[in-house]
């Protein structure tokens, strides 16, 4: 048998000499005869009708090749995890007659040069009606706010529910029977991933009539199946190229560059770069999104959680791409890695008009990580203990069940909480520190020790 | 837009080359030269990953018009990397794992390699603030300090306790 031993040494990078010569080819590093150069011309305002899009000031510049507008996309649907039916399918990949964040992409022109291109889009002229915008969670929420969505509300549909819903054991019932009612108000930021190389694509037209697409995505698949979608091209005419990424974070999941790179390239018939400006990933590239969360909790004298309440609303921005999915991972993970025995969980998805988020590193984890522990520490202070045998107390093990249903088979938290406590010389009292994620066969029920 | 002629000595060779007006020292570098090691990462100096040598200096070549660089020495990663094998900071950079994705890394190493040369045994505050320029968003800036600090060593003949 082979000896595996890899374990425990260190190994080379496979990319290591590449990386340290500068000779690892990144998107933009490829040249080709005739690269031709896309740029966006996005709107400049939150939400807007479009009365009429007028290239023909563009066409003039030196270098202009062609222009794109909706009417040129065969299938205007961006739709990422279109393929796995994962819908509704509301983002179109060049707007039609309405705008619903500042960025968004209404034209394309394809040049020579970069430069021609951003010249001849800084010419497009687009005549546009504003109309109210929303930026707020809550306020989308609202009867009277400006309606985002062609089906009539500003949240993503689960189930039948304006919201991802989790219910558990009786949560009015554990307030009553709690000492203490704990409640706070949670808000994160958006963050932007930046990384340095910027989302980038170059789509190849080959003389079998495929395309070659050269891309930095993270996710190589949804982007060659949307762009067969959006171009109306058989999967099997497109070839994506991938795996070298100048840094992804999540913001590289969305599919952003390729449909209209290749779209491009079959309309001029020459290769098409269309990389992102710094500026562009910074104000249009999906961010992790922001979150408001609402927890109410009860809690008894020793700090032992009761029952749990979180109502939690995610700012998807204009569009869905991850967040809906983000939502139901959130709903999962807002309870914690603490056992509570009663829940009521509402997790909305909200659209309002700004620049649609999506992933970044846990995205919908992250943020119910935030509130989970900021929760853990309040209800410490409040009832004057200590805040690391609050988590212990309410530490799942192995054979719980969280209030989405699922029985613990791995937990860990006990165990981290312990290794960590070593690492800043804290002393832990004796049932804590001989405390494990597997509770003892013989003790029946929710014992502890 | 009218070009002009202009003499480069890039990596100790002298080339003419039409540049536009104002075109930047990297655009050339990239686009007409092909020395591909220097990266695009913001084209308004806040990244560093096109950072290459000019008489030594480490400078972002985003912002350096390509005719004031001539009459100067231009340097590239191409032109520290050695035809054989790797020189000491690459070397340092590789086996000290300093990076993942690669793409800050060639400014990285131009910046390392200005700063060694200026400084031989740098402290790792001042490592720090060499390299407080160049971003990176995947490793941390603490596997690079320890492989500038490698190379150092390497460098003054103290062997490299590394990978």
């Amino acid at each position: 048998m082979k000896e595996l031993r890899s374990v425990g040494t260190s190994v080379r990078r496979r990319d290591g000499d590449g990386h340290v010569t500068g000779q690892t080819e990144f998107v933009d590093d490829r040249s080709f005869p005739d690269l031709k150069h896309l740029h966006v011309v996005r709107s400049p305002v939150p939400h807007a009708e479009i009365e009429a899009v007028d290239t023909s000031q563009a066409e003039a510049v030196s270098g202009f090749v062609t222009a794109l507008t909706h009417e040129d996309v065969p299938n205007n649907i961006y739709t990422i995890l279109r393929l796995i039916d994962i819908g509704p399918n509301e983002e179109p990949l060049l707007a039609e007659e309405r705008v619903r964040y500042q960025g968004e992409p209404i034209a394309a022109i394809v040049a020579d040069t970069k430069r021609a291109a951003m010249e001849a889009a800084s010419k497009v002229e687009v005549d546009l009606t504003e109309l109210p915008a929303v930026f707020d969670v809550e306020e989308a929420l609202e009867p009277d706010a400006p309606t985002l969505k062609e089906w009539g509300t500003n949240y993503f549909e689960y189930e039948g529910h304006e919201c991802r819903r989790v219910r558990y054991g009786d949560v009015e019932k554990g307030f009553k029977e709690a000492d203490h009612i704990i409640e706070e108000r949670y808000q994160t930021s958006p963050i932007e991933q930046a990384p340095t190389e910027t989302t980038a694509a170059i789509a190849k037209p080959e003389s079998n009539g495929r395309f070659t697409v050269y891309t930095n995505t993270q996710a190589l698949y949804f982007s060659l199946d949307n762009t067969a979608m959006i171009v109306d091209v058989p999967f099997s005419k497109l070839q994506f190229v991938g795996g070298t990424v100048g840094g992804g974070f999540g913001g590289k999941v969305d599919v952003i560059v390729e449909p209209l790179a290749t779209l491009a390239a079959k309309k001029t018939g020459y290769p098409v770069q269309y990389k992102f400006t710094r500026e562009e990933e910074m104000q249009v590239s999906s961010p992790r999104g922001a979150w408001r969360m609402y927890y109410k909790d009860g809690v008894t004298d020793d700090g032992e959680i009761v029952a749990r309440q979180v109502t939690s609303y995610a700012d998807a921005g204009a569009y869905n791409r991850h967040t809906p999915y983000a939502v139901t991972k959130h709903a999962a993970n807002v309870g914690g890695p603490y056992d509570i025995p009663n829940a009521k969980f509402d997790c909305y998805c909200v659209y309002t008009t700004k620049q649609p988020s999506s992933a970044m590193r846990g995205f919908g984890v992250t943020p119910a990580s935030f509130a989970v522990e900021g929760q853990m520490d309040k209800i410490a202070d409040e009832l004057g203990l200590d805040r690391w045998e609050v988590r212990f107390k309410n530490a799942y093990q192995n054979g719980d069940v969280t209030p989405h249903r699922k029985e613990v088979e791995d937990a860990t938290l006990i165990e981290t909480m312990q290794s960590a406590a070593e690492m800043v010389g804290r002393d832990l009292p004796p049932e804590y520190a001989t405390m494990s994620s597997f509770k003892e066969q013989d003790n029946e029920g929710d014992s502890r020790v | 837009m009218s070009g002009k002629i202009v003499e480069l000595t890039v990596n100790g060779r002298t080339v003419e080359e039409i540049v536009d007006p104002m075109e930047p020292l990297q655009s050339v570098l990239r686009n007409k030269l092909g020395n591909m090691a220097t990266k695009t990462g913001c084209k308004q100096g806040g990244c560093g990953s096109c950072t290459v040598l000019v008489d030594g200096e480490p400078i972002v070549s985003c912002l350096l018009p390509a005719e004031a660089a001539v009459g100067t020495e231009i340097t590239t990663l191409e032109g520290i990397t050695p035809d054989d094998g790797l020189a000491p900071v690459q070397e340092a950079f590789r086996d000290h794992f300093a990076m993942q994705c690669g793409y800050c890394t060639p400014g990285m190493i131009m910046t390392a390699e200005a700063l060694l040369e200026r400084n031989p045994d740098p402290s790792r505050a001042e490592i720090e603030d060499a390299i407080s320029g160049n971003v990176c968003r995947c490793t941390g800036y603490d596997p690079i300090v320890d492989a500038i600090e490698a190379a150092s060593e390497s460098m003054n003949g103290q062997g490299d306790d590394g990978a």
